[in-house]
Protein backbone atom coordinates (compact mmCIF):
# COMPACT_ATOMS: atom_id res chain seq x y z
CA UNK A 1 0.00 0.00 0.00
CA UNK A 2 1.57 3.31 -1.06
CA UNK A 3 1.73 5.99 1.59
CA UNK A 4 1.18 9.70 1.38
CA UNK A 5 3.58 11.36 3.79
CA UNK A 6 3.79 15.02 4.76
CA UNK A 7 7.07 15.98 6.40
CA UNK A 8 7.13 19.30 8.26
CA UNK A 9 10.61 20.84 8.33
CA UNK A 10 12.06 24.05 9.75
CA UNK A 11 14.89 26.29 8.69
CA UNK A 12 17.02 27.38 11.67
CA UNK A 13 20.17 29.46 12.20
CA UNK A 14 23.38 27.41 11.97
CA UNK A 15 24.58 26.47 15.42
CA UNK A 16 27.93 28.24 14.98
CA UNK A 17 26.28 31.54 14.05
CA UNK A 18 26.99 34.61 16.18
CA UNK A 19 23.83 35.45 18.08
CA UNK A 20 23.40 39.18 18.77
CA UNK A 21 20.24 40.48 20.39
CA UNK A 22 18.43 42.87 18.04
CA UNK A 23 17.09 46.40 18.74
CA UNK A 24 13.70 45.13 19.88
CA UNK A 25 15.34 43.02 22.60
CA UNK A 26 13.02 40.19 21.63
CA UNK A 27 14.99 38.44 18.89
CA UNK A 28 18.41 38.03 17.31
CA UNK A 29 19.97 40.03 14.48
CA UNK A 30 19.04 37.99 11.41
CA UNK A 31 21.59 39.75 9.24
CA UNK A 32 24.38 37.85 11.03
CA UNK A 33 22.94 34.45 10.38
CA UNK A 34 23.43 31.55 8.03
CA UNK A 35 20.51 29.17 7.90
CA UNK A 36 20.26 25.42 7.62
CA UNK A 37 17.75 22.57 7.96
CA UNK A 38 16.92 21.74 11.59
CA UNK A 39 18.81 18.56 12.50
CA UNK A 40 15.99 16.28 13.66
CA UNK A 41 13.87 17.48 10.70
CA UNK A 42 16.61 16.19 8.39
CA UNK A 43 16.08 12.75 9.97
CA UNK A 44 12.29 13.10 9.58
CA UNK A 45 12.79 13.81 5.87
CA UNK A 46 15.16 10.84 5.54
CA UNK A 47 12.59 8.56 7.23
CA UNK A 48 9.87 9.80 4.87
CA UNK A 49 12.03 9.14 1.80
CA UNK A 50 12.94 5.63 2.98
CA UNK A 51 9.28 4.74 3.61
CA UNK A 52 8.40 5.95 0.12
CA UNK A 53 11.21 3.85 -1.38
CA UNK A 54 9.96 0.76 0.49
CA UNK A 55 6.22 1.15 -0.02
CA UNK A 56 5.72 3.68 -2.81
CA UNK A 57 3.63 6.79 -2.49
CA UNK A 58 4.34 10.48 -2.20
CA UNK A 59 6.41 12.73 0.06
CA UNK A 60 5.28 16.33 0.49
CA UNK A 61 7.73 18.68 2.22
CA UNK A 62 6.10 21.49 4.21
CA UNK A 63 7.68 24.51 5.87
CA UNK A 64 6.41 27.76 7.42
CA UNK A 65 8.48 30.93 7.38
CA UNK A 66 9.71 33.79 5.19
CA UNK A 67 10.79 33.27 1.57
CA UNK A 68 14.26 32.10 2.61
CA UNK A 69 12.77 28.80 3.89
CA UNK A 70 12.21 27.81 0.26
CA UNK A 71 15.88 26.82 0.21
CA UNK A 72 15.32 23.93 2.68
CA UNK A 73 12.24 22.91 0.68
CA UNK A 74 14.24 22.94 -2.57
CA UNK A 75 16.86 20.82 -0.87
CA UNK A 76 14.15 18.35 0.23
CA UNK A 77 12.94 18.15 -3.39
CA UNK A 78 16.51 17.51 -4.54
CA UNK A 79 16.81 14.65 -2.05
CA UNK A 80 13.63 13.04 -3.38
CA UNK A 81 10.50 14.74 -2.02
CA UNK A 82 7.81 14.94 -4.71
CA UNK A 83 6.48 18.41 -4.04
CA UNK A 84 6.73 21.23 -1.55
CA UNK A 85 4.39 23.57 0.26
CA UNK A 86 5.57 26.84 1.70
CA UNK A 87 3.43 28.71 4.23
CA UNK A 88 4.62 32.28 3.88
CA UNK A 89 4.78 34.00 7.27
CA UNK A 90 7.20 35.72 9.61
CA UNK A 91 9.75 33.88 11.68
CA UNK A 92 10.09 36.26 14.61
CA UNK A 93 9.02 36.04 18.24
CA UNK A 94 5.33 36.81 17.68
CA UNK A 95 4.10 33.30 16.95
CA UNK A 96 4.41 30.43 19.40
CA UNK A 97 4.52 26.67 18.75
CA UNK A 98 0.71 26.42 18.95
CA UNK A 99 0.36 29.10 16.26
CA UNK A 100 2.85 27.30 14.04
CA UNK A 101 1.11 23.96 14.61
CA UNK A 102 -2.25 25.56 13.68
CA UNK A 103 -0.80 26.89 10.41
CA UNK A 104 0.76 23.53 9.57
CA UNK A 105 -2.43 21.64 10.48
CA UNK A 106 -4.51 23.89 8.23
CA UNK A 107 -2.16 23.19 5.31
CA UNK A 108 -1.98 19.44 6.03
CA UNK A 109 -5.73 18.78 6.49
CA UNK A 110 -6.76 19.04 2.79
CA UNK A 111 -3.88 16.70 1.87
CA UNK A 112 -5.35 13.84 3.97
CA UNK A 113 -1.96 12.16 4.47
CA UNK A 114 -1.41 8.66 5.88
CA UNK A 115 1.53 9.87 7.90
CA UNK A 116 2.89 13.19 9.15
CA UNK A 117 6.54 13.31 10.21
CA UNK A 118 8.51 16.08 11.84
CA UNK A 119 11.66 16.46 13.93
CA UNK A 120 11.28 16.23 17.69
CA UNK A 121 12.60 19.69 18.47
CA UNK A 122 13.87 22.81 16.73
CA UNK A 123 17.44 23.85 17.36
CA UNK A 124 16.47 27.54 17.67
CA UNK A 125 13.40 28.13 19.85
CA UNK A 126 13.23 24.50 20.91
CA UNK A 127 9.68 24.24 22.26
CA UNK A 128 9.90 20.57 21.24
CA UNK A 129 6.20 20.02 20.72
CA UNK A 130 5.04 21.10 17.26
CA UNK A 131 4.55 17.46 16.20
CA UNK A 132 2.56 16.52 19.30
CA UNK A 133 0.40 19.66 18.97
CA UNK A 134 -0.15 18.82 15.29
CA UNK A 135 -1.38 15.34 16.20
CA UNK A 136 -3.91 16.78 18.62
CA UNK A 137 -5.09 19.42 16.12
CA UNK A 138 -5.40 16.82 13.33
CA UNK A 139 -7.11 14.28 15.61
CA UNK A 140 -4.41 11.69 14.87
CA UNK A 141 -2.55 9.40 17.29
CA UNK A 142 1.13 10.14 17.74
CA UNK A 143 4.39 8.79 19.03
CA UNK A 144 7.40 10.93 19.84
CA UNK A 145 11.20 10.53 19.87
CA UNK A 146 11.06 7.88 17.17
CA UNK A 147 14.22 6.22 15.84
CA UNK A 148 12.75 3.62 13.49
CA UNK A 149 9.48 3.23 11.58
CA UNK A 150 8.07 0.04 10.12
CA UNK A 151 4.79 -0.49 8.37
CA UNK A 152 2.70 -3.31 9.82
CA UNK A 153 -0.54 -5.05 8.74
CA UNK A 154 -2.66 -2.64 10.72
CA UNK A 155 -0.58 0.52 10.81
CA UNK A 156 2.85 1.28 12.14
CA UNK A 157 5.37 -0.30 14.46
CA UNK A 158 7.81 2.31 15.73
CA UNK A 159 10.85 2.33 18.00
CA UNK A 160 10.71 5.05 20.63
CA UNK A 161 13.65 6.33 22.62
CA UNK A 162 13.21 6.56 26.39
CA UNK A 163 15.65 8.07 28.87
CA UNK A 164 19.02 6.61 29.87
CA UNK A 165 19.41 4.24 26.95
CA UNK A 166 16.04 2.50 27.16
CA UNK A 167 13.83 1.90 24.12
CA UNK A 168 10.25 0.81 23.52
CA UNK A 169 8.22 -0.44 20.56
CA UNK A 170 4.83 1.19 19.96
CA UNK A 171 2.05 0.07 17.62
CA UNK A 172 -0.31 2.67 16.26
CA UNK A 173 -2.85 2.94 13.45
CA UNK A 174 -2.61 5.34 10.52
CA UNK A 175 -3.08 8.17 9.85
CA UNK A 176 -0.60 9.17 12.53
CA UNK A 177 1.97 11.80 13.47
CA UNK A 178 5.52 10.83 14.46
CA UNK A 179 8.24 13.11 15.81
CA UNK A 180 11.63 11.81 14.76
CA UNK A 181 14.77 11.72 16.91
CA UNK A 182 18.08 12.29 15.18
CA UNK A 183 20.47 9.43 14.59
CA UNK A 184 18.01 6.67 13.59
CA UNK A 185 19.03 6.61 9.93
CA UNK A 186 21.95 7.67 7.80
CA UNK A 187 21.21 10.95 6.03
CA UNK A 188 21.52 11.13 2.25
CA UNK A 189 22.98 13.94 0.18
CA UNK A 190 21.26 15.42 -2.82
CA UNK A 191 22.68 14.12 -6.11
CA UNK A 192 23.34 16.36 -9.10
CA UNK A 193 20.51 14.58 -10.90
CA UNK A 194 18.26 15.20 -7.91
CA UNK A 195 19.10 18.90 -7.87
CA UNK A 196 18.31 19.12 -11.57
CA UNK A 197 15.04 17.24 -11.19
CA UNK A 198 14.00 19.43 -8.24
CA UNK A 199 13.69 22.43 -10.58
CA UNK A 200 10.72 20.82 -12.34
CA UNK A 201 8.91 19.88 -9.11
CA UNK A 202 5.97 21.80 -7.67
CA UNK A 203 6.63 24.41 -4.96
CA UNK A 204 3.34 25.91 -3.82
CA UNK A 205 3.30 29.04 -1.68
CA UNK A 206 0.40 29.84 0.60
CA UNK A 207 0.15 33.18 2.39
CA UNK A 208 -0.47 32.43 6.06
CA UNK A 209 -3.61 34.64 6.33
CA UNK A 210 -5.27 32.51 3.61
CA UNK A 211 -5.28 29.60 6.04
CA UNK A 212 -7.59 31.59 8.32
CA UNK A 213 -6.19 30.40 11.64
CA UNK A 214 -5.65 32.27 14.89
CA UNK A 215 -1.94 32.47 15.59
CA UNK A 216 -2.00 34.84 18.59
CA UNK A 217 0.60 33.53 21.01
CA UNK A 218 -0.31 32.09 24.42
CA UNK A 219 3.40 31.72 25.23
CA UNK A 220 4.52 35.30 24.63
CA UNK A 221 8.24 35.93 24.28
CA UNK A 222 8.73 39.13 26.26
CA UNK A 223 12.48 39.52 25.73
CA UNK A 224 15.70 37.58 25.35
CA UNK A 225 18.89 37.96 27.33
CA UNK A 226 22.38 36.55 27.35
CA UNK A 227 22.76 33.61 29.70
CA UNK A 228 23.93 34.13 33.24
CA UNK A 229 27.15 32.44 34.22
CA UNK A 230 26.43 29.60 36.60
CA UNK A 231 30.07 29.32 37.69
CA UNK A 232 32.84 31.87 37.65
CA UNK A 233 35.14 29.81 35.50
CA UNK A 234 38.72 30.77 34.62
CA UNK A 235 39.78 31.05 31.00
CA UNK A 236 43.40 30.03 30.50
CA UNK A 237 45.19 31.95 27.80
CA UNK A 238 48.49 31.86 25.91
CA UNK A 239 49.80 29.42 23.34
CA UNK A 240 48.25 25.93 23.40
CA UNK A 241 51.30 24.66 25.30
CA UNK A 242 51.13 27.49 27.88
CA UNK A 243 47.37 27.11 28.37
CA UNK A 244 47.72 23.33 28.68
CA UNK A 245 50.51 23.61 31.26
CA UNK A 246 48.53 26.18 33.27
CA UNK A 247 45.46 23.94 33.18
CA UNK A 248 47.30 20.87 34.41
CA UNK A 249 48.78 22.97 37.23
CA UNK A 250 45.28 24.14 38.25
CA UNK A 251 43.79 20.64 38.01
CA UNK A 252 46.52 19.28 40.23
CA UNK A 253 46.87 21.97 42.91
CA UNK A 254 43.64 24.01 42.82
CA UNK A 255 40.90 21.54 41.88
CA UNK A 256 42.91 18.51 43.04
CA UNK A 257 41.35 16.16 40.55
CA UNK A 258 44.48 14.58 39.08
CA UNK B 1 -8.36 29.92 39.22
CA UNK B 2 -7.93 27.26 41.83
CA UNK B 3 -4.22 27.09 42.28
CA UNK B 4 -1.06 25.46 41.13
CA UNK B 5 -1.23 21.75 40.29
CA UNK B 6 1.96 19.74 40.05
CA UNK B 7 1.85 16.45 38.13
CA UNK B 8 4.21 13.94 39.76
CA UNK B 9 5.69 11.18 37.64
CA UNK B 10 6.22 7.60 38.72
CA UNK B 11 9.44 5.70 37.96
CA UNK B 12 10.00 2.10 39.07
CA UNK B 13 7.23 2.22 41.67
CA UNK B 14 8.40 5.47 43.30
CA UNK B 15 7.83 9.14 42.63
CA UNK B 16 10.72 10.12 40.35
CA UNK B 17 13.21 12.59 41.93
CA UNK B 18 12.66 15.12 39.15
CA UNK B 19 9.01 15.33 40.24
CA UNK B 20 10.11 16.80 43.59
CA UNK B 21 11.97 19.50 41.69
CA UNK B 22 8.73 20.23 39.79
CA UNK B 23 7.00 20.47 43.19
CA UNK B 24 9.64 22.97 44.33
CA UNK B 25 8.98 25.03 41.18
CA UNK B 26 5.25 24.78 41.88
CA UNK B 27 5.84 26.17 45.36
CA UNK B 28 7.85 29.11 44.01
CA UNK B 29 5.00 29.78 41.63
CA UNK B 30 2.50 29.48 44.48
CA UNK B 31 4.47 32.00 46.54
CA UNK B 32 4.61 34.48 43.64
CA UNK B 33 0.95 34.16 42.70
CA UNK B 34 -0.47 33.61 46.22
CA UNK B 35 -2.14 30.41 45.02
CA UNK B 36 -2.32 27.09 46.89
CA UNK B 37 -0.19 24.19 45.59
CA UNK B 38 -1.58 20.71 45.00
CA UNK B 39 -0.12 17.47 43.67
CA UNK B 40 -1.55 15.12 41.05
CA UNK B 41 -0.75 11.42 40.84
CA UNK B 42 -1.85 9.45 37.81
CA UNK B 43 -2.00 5.70 37.15
CA UNK B 44 -4.05 2.56 37.73
CA UNK B 45 -3.25 2.46 41.45
CA UNK B 46 -1.30 5.29 43.07
CA UNK B 47 -1.92 4.41 46.74
CA UNK B 48 1.73 3.55 47.36
CA UNK B 49 2.94 6.75 45.66
CA UNK B 50 0.48 8.80 47.74
CA UNK B 51 2.28 7.47 50.83
CA UNK B 52 5.37 9.45 49.80
CA UNK B 53 3.58 12.81 49.88
CA UNK B 54 3.47 13.44 53.63
CA UNK B 55 7.22 13.70 54.09
CA UNK B 56 7.35 16.25 51.28
CA UNK B 57 4.81 18.50 52.94
CA UNK B 58 2.08 18.12 50.32
CA UNK B 59 -1.18 19.22 51.89
CA UNK B 60 -3.59 18.36 49.15
CA UNK B 61 -3.36 15.78 46.40
CA UNK B 62 -5.55 14.07 43.89
CA UNK B 63 -5.18 10.53 42.60
CA UNK B 64 -6.33 10.31 38.98
CA UNK B 65 -6.93 6.59 38.66
CA UNK B 66 -8.29 4.23 36.03
CA UNK B 67 -7.35 0.66 35.02
CA UNK B 68 -6.56 1.93 31.51
CA UNK B 69 -3.81 4.12 32.97
CA UNK B 70 -1.75 1.11 34.11
CA UNK B 71 0.66 1.48 31.20
CA UNK B 72 1.56 4.98 30.08
CA UNK B 73 -0.04 6.13 26.83
CA UNK B 74 -0.25 9.72 25.60
CA UNK B 75 -3.96 9.29 24.83
CA UNK B 76 -4.80 7.86 28.26
CA UNK B 77 -2.83 10.42 30.26
CA UNK B 78 -3.96 13.43 28.21
CA UNK B 79 -7.65 12.45 28.28
CA UNK B 80 -7.67 11.63 31.99
CA UNK B 81 -5.86 14.78 33.04
CA UNK B 82 -8.00 16.95 30.78
CA UNK B 83 -11.14 15.65 32.49
CA UNK B 84 -9.72 16.35 35.91
CA UNK B 85 -8.29 19.78 35.06
CA UNK B 86 -11.62 20.92 33.62
CA UNK B 87 -13.18 20.29 37.03
CA UNK B 88 -10.27 21.84 38.97
CA UNK B 89 -9.92 24.96 36.77
CA UNK B 90 -6.22 25.45 37.61
CA UNK B 91 -4.16 28.59 37.16
CA UNK B 92 -0.95 26.67 36.52
CA UNK B 93 -0.08 23.05 35.78
CA UNK B 94 3.56 22.14 36.43
CA UNK B 95 5.39 19.03 35.16
CA UNK B 96 8.94 17.68 35.36
CA UNK B 97 10.52 17.95 31.88
CA UNK B 98 10.78 14.23 31.12
CA UNK B 99 10.43 12.30 27.87
CA UNK B 100 7.00 11.16 29.05
CA UNK B 101 5.85 14.72 29.71
CA UNK B 102 7.20 15.84 26.34
CA UNK B 103 5.09 13.07 24.79
CA UNK B 104 1.68 13.93 26.26
CA UNK B 105 1.69 17.35 27.96
CA UNK B 106 1.61 19.35 24.68
CA UNK B 107 -1.42 17.29 23.53
CA UNK B 108 -3.13 17.89 26.88
CA UNK B 109 -2.37 21.61 26.63
CA UNK B 110 -3.69 21.76 23.06
CA UNK B 111 -6.98 20.16 24.17
CA UNK B 112 -7.39 23.22 26.39
CA UNK B 113 -6.26 25.78 23.78
CA UNK B 114 -2.79 26.04 25.29
CA UNK B 115 0.79 24.92 24.67
CA UNK B 116 3.51 23.78 27.06
CA UNK B 117 6.14 26.24 28.25
CA UNK B 118 8.81 23.57 28.25
CA UNK B 119 12.14 23.26 30.01
CA UNK B 120 11.68 26.27 32.33
CA UNK B 121 14.80 27.08 34.40
CA UNK B 122 13.58 30.06 36.42
CA UNK B 123 10.31 31.68 37.48
CA UNK B 124 10.47 35.44 38.17
CA UNK B 125 8.13 37.79 39.95
CA UNK B 126 7.24 40.90 37.95
CA UNK B 127 6.35 44.46 38.91
CA UNK B 128 3.24 45.21 41.01
CA UNK B 129 1.28 46.52 38.02
CA UNK B 130 1.88 43.41 35.94
CA UNK B 131 -0.10 40.21 35.91
CA UNK B 132 1.59 36.84 36.24
CA UNK B 133 5.25 35.83 36.50
CA UNK B 134 7.82 35.45 33.73
CA UNK B 135 9.21 32.06 32.83
CA UNK B 136 12.81 31.73 31.69
CA UNK B 137 13.76 29.00 29.24
CA UNK B 138 16.86 28.53 27.15
CA UNK B 139 16.87 29.10 23.41
CA UNK B 140 19.30 28.50 20.54
CA UNK B 141 20.68 25.43 22.29
CA UNK B 142 21.56 27.34 25.43
CA UNK B 143 23.00 30.49 23.80
CA UNK B 144 20.25 32.84 24.99
CA UNK B 145 17.57 32.93 27.67
CA UNK B 146 14.02 33.60 26.52
CA UNK B 147 11.72 35.33 29.04
CA UNK B 148 8.12 34.28 28.47
CA UNK B 149 4.74 35.48 29.69
CA UNK B 150 1.53 33.51 29.57
CA UNK B 151 -1.27 35.34 27.75
CA UNK B 152 -5.01 34.94 27.80
CA UNK B 153 -7.36 32.84 29.84
CA UNK B 154 -6.99 29.17 30.56
CA UNK B 155 -4.37 27.33 32.55
CA UNK B 156 -0.66 27.91 32.00
CA UNK B 157 1.18 24.63 31.38
CA UNK B 158 4.90 24.49 32.15
CA UNK B 159 7.60 21.86 32.61
CA UNK B 160 10.81 22.41 34.55
CA UNK B 161 14.33 21.43 33.56
CA UNK B 162 16.25 18.90 35.64
CA UNK B 163 18.49 20.58 38.19
CA UNK B 164 16.90 24.04 37.92
CA UNK B 165 14.85 23.90 41.14
CA UNK B 166 15.98 22.33 44.40
CA UNK B 167 13.81 19.53 45.71
CA UNK B 168 13.04 19.89 49.43
CA UNK B 169 12.03 17.55 52.20
CA UNK B 170 9.50 18.85 54.64
CA UNK B 171 10.76 19.47 58.19
CA UNK B 172 7.73 17.74 59.65
CA UNK B 173 5.27 15.16 58.41
CA UNK B 174 2.19 16.76 56.93
CA UNK B 175 -1.33 15.45 56.96
CA UNK B 176 -2.00 15.05 53.29
CA UNK B 177 -5.61 15.23 52.22
CA UNK B 178 -5.95 12.90 49.26
CA UNK B 179 -8.95 12.52 47.00
CA UNK B 180 -9.47 10.19 44.07
CA UNK B 181 -10.76 11.21 40.65
CA UNK B 182 -11.96 8.53 38.25
CA UNK B 183 -11.94 9.69 34.64
CA UNK B 184 -14.34 8.21 32.07
CA UNK B 185 -12.06 6.31 29.72
CA UNK B 186 -12.74 3.62 27.15
CA UNK B 187 -10.25 1.24 25.63
CA UNK B 188 -11.05 2.47 22.11
CA UNK B 189 -9.91 5.99 23.02
CA UNK B 190 -6.37 4.72 23.51
CA UNK B 191 -5.01 4.42 20.02
CA UNK B 192 -1.41 3.40 20.66
CA UNK B 193 -0.17 0.07 22.05
CA UNK B 194 3.08 0.44 23.99
CA UNK B 195 5.54 -2.43 24.35
CA UNK B 196 7.79 -3.22 27.31
CA UNK B 197 10.86 -0.98 27.62
CA UNK B 198 14.12 -2.72 26.68
CA UNK B 199 17.79 -1.86 26.34
CA UNK B 200 19.36 -1.69 22.90
CA UNK B 201 22.34 -3.77 23.91
CA UNK B 202 24.06 -4.74 27.11
CA UNK B 203 25.50 -1.58 28.63
CA UNK B 204 29.19 -2.45 28.61
CA UNK B 205 30.53 0.89 29.76
CA UNK B 206 29.49 2.27 33.13
CA UNK B 207 30.45 5.91 32.82
CA UNK B 208 28.62 6.62 36.07
CA UNK B 209 31.40 5.08 38.13
CA UNK B 210 34.29 6.73 36.22
CA UNK B 211 36.38 9.19 38.27
CA UNK B 212 37.51 11.11 35.21
CA UNK B 213 35.86 11.48 31.82
CA UNK B 214 37.13 12.98 28.56
CA UNK B 215 34.15 13.71 26.34
CA UNK B 216 34.14 14.68 22.67
CA UNK B 217 31.56 16.63 20.70
CA UNK B 218 30.86 17.75 17.18
CA UNK B 219 34.12 19.76 17.22
CA UNK B 220 36.09 16.53 16.80
CA UNK B 221 34.85 16.64 13.19
CA UNK B 222 35.73 13.10 12.12
CA UNK B 223 36.10 9.54 13.41
CA UNK B 224 39.76 9.73 12.43
CA UNK B 225 40.33 12.27 15.21
CA UNK B 226 38.96 10.09 18.03
CA UNK B 227 42.41 8.54 18.82
CA UNK B 228 43.70 12.03 19.69
CA UNK B 229 41.02 12.30 22.40
CA UNK B 230 41.65 8.71 23.47
CA UNK B 231 45.31 9.55 24.08
CA UNK B 232 44.37 12.37 26.42
CA UNK B 233 41.88 10.06 28.17
CA UNK B 234 44.58 7.41 28.63
CA UNK B 235 47.03 9.97 30.00
CA UNK B 236 44.41 11.17 32.50
CA UNK B 237 43.34 7.61 33.32
CA UNK B 238 39.86 8.66 32.16
CA UNK B 239 36.98 7.02 30.31
CA UNK B 240 36.18 8.34 26.84
CA UNK B 241 32.63 9.62 26.32
CA UNK B 242 30.77 11.72 23.76
CA UNK B 243 27.82 13.99 23.08
CA UNK B 244 24.93 12.77 21.01
CA UNK B 245 26.03 13.92 17.51
CA UNK B 246 29.27 11.92 17.83
CA UNK B 247 27.34 8.73 18.64
CA UNK B 248 24.72 9.45 15.97
CA UNK B 249 27.54 9.62 13.44
CA UNK B 250 28.83 6.25 14.63
CA UNK B 251 32.24 7.62 15.69
CA UNK B 252 31.78 6.18 19.19
CA UNK B 253 29.26 3.54 20.36
CA UNK B 254 25.98 4.75 21.87
CA UNK B 255 26.85 3.36 25.32
CA UNK B 256 29.47 6.12 25.64
CA UNK B 257 26.89 8.88 25.20
CA UNK B 258 26.42 11.43 27.99
CA UNK B 259 23.24 13.52 28.20
CA UNK B 260 19.49 13.25 28.55
CA UNK B 261 19.30 10.38 26.07
CA UNK B 262 22.50 8.72 27.31
CA UNK B 263 24.15 8.33 30.70
CA UNK B 264 24.13 10.81 33.57
CA UNK B 265 27.56 11.24 35.12
CA UNK B 266 29.15 13.17 37.98
CA UNK B 267 32.89 12.40 37.92
CA UNK B 268 35.62 14.31 39.73
CA UNK B 269 36.85 15.66 36.37
CA UNK B 270 34.90 16.12 33.15
CA UNK B 271 36.85 17.39 30.15
CA UNK B 272 34.56 18.55 27.31
CA UNK B 273 36.34 18.75 23.96
CA UNK B 274 34.50 20.53 21.15
CA UNK B 275 31.17 20.25 22.95
CA UNK B 276 29.03 23.38 22.71
CA UNK B 277 27.02 22.41 25.79
CA UNK B 278 23.39 22.22 24.68
CA UNK B 279 20.88 21.64 27.51
CA UNK B 280 20.49 17.98 26.57
CA UNK B 281 24.21 17.44 27.18
CA UNK B 282 24.45 19.63 30.28
CA UNK B 283 21.76 17.74 32.19
CA UNK B 284 23.92 14.63 31.87
CA UNK B 285 27.15 16.11 33.27
CA UNK B 286 26.70 19.40 35.06
CA UNK B 287 26.93 17.76 38.49
CA UNK B 288 30.59 16.91 37.76
CA UNK B 289 32.93 18.31 40.43
CA UNK B 290 35.35 19.99 38.04
CA UNK B 291 34.44 20.81 34.44
CA UNK B 292 37.04 21.71 31.82
CA UNK B 293 35.96 23.00 28.41
CA UNK B 294 38.01 23.31 25.25
CA UNK B 295 36.16 25.02 22.42
CA UNK B 296 36.99 27.41 19.63
CA UNK B 297 33.79 29.40 20.20
CA UNK B 298 34.16 31.71 23.24
CA UNK B 299 30.36 32.05 23.39
CA UNK B 300 29.71 28.30 23.63
CA UNK B 301 27.34 27.66 26.57
CA UNK B 302 29.69 24.99 27.95
CA UNK B 303 31.90 27.84 29.25
CA UNK B 304 29.01 29.00 31.46
CA UNK B 305 29.28 25.86 33.56
CA UNK B 306 33.03 25.25 33.18
CA UNK B 307 35.50 25.71 36.05
CA UNK B 308 38.39 26.02 33.59
CA UNK B 309 38.27 26.83 29.92
CA UNK B 310 40.62 27.08 26.98
CA UNK B 311 39.34 28.96 23.95
CA UNK B 312 41.15 27.54 20.98
CA UNK B 313 41.55 24.92 18.30
CA UNK B 314 41.20 21.56 19.99
CA UNK B 315 43.52 19.99 17.41
CA UNK B 316 46.29 22.14 18.86
CA UNK B 317 45.16 22.21 22.49
CA UNK B 318 44.49 18.49 23.02
CA UNK B 319 47.94 17.19 21.99
CA UNK B 320 49.50 19.95 24.14
CA UNK B 321 47.31 18.92 27.04
CA UNK B 322 48.24 15.25 26.62
CA UNK B 323 51.92 16.22 26.70
CA UNK B 324 51.44 18.40 29.78
CA UNK B 325 49.64 15.60 31.64
CA UNK B 326 52.37 13.09 30.74
CA UNK B 327 55.07 15.60 31.77
CA UNK B 328 53.44 16.01 35.19
CA UNK B 329 53.51 12.25 35.74
CA UNK B 330 57.22 11.97 35.04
Amino acid sequence: MPMKIVVAIKQVPESGSPFRIDGSGRWIEEIDLNYTLNESDAYALEQALQLKEQHGGEVVALSAGPDRVQSVLRDALAKGADRAMHIRCGDGPDRDALGTARLLAAAIRPESPDLVLTGLQSDDVGHGQTGVLLAELLGMPHASLILQVEKSETGLNVKRELEEGWLQMIELPMPAVLTIQSGGNKLRYATLMGIKRAKTKEMRSIDAPELGVDTAAVAVLDHVSTIRKQKSGQILTGTPAQAAAALVEKLQFEARVL
Amino acid sequence: MSGVWVVLEERAGRIAPLSWEALAAGRELGAITCLPVHAILIGADTAKLAGELAERGVEQAIRVEHPLLAAYTADGFALALEQFLRTADPGYVVFPHTYQVRDYAPALAAKMGQMLLGDVVEICRRGPDQVGPTFVRQMLQGRLDGHYLHAGGGPCFLSVQAGAFRAQESPAQTDTSVETFTPALEATQIRTRPGQPFRASAQTVDLGSAERIVSVGRGIRDAANIPMAQELASALDAELAASRPVCDSGWLPADRQVGSSGQTVAPKLYVALGISGAIQHQVGMKASRCIVAVNKDPDAPIFEIADYGIVGDLFEVVPALTEAVKARKN
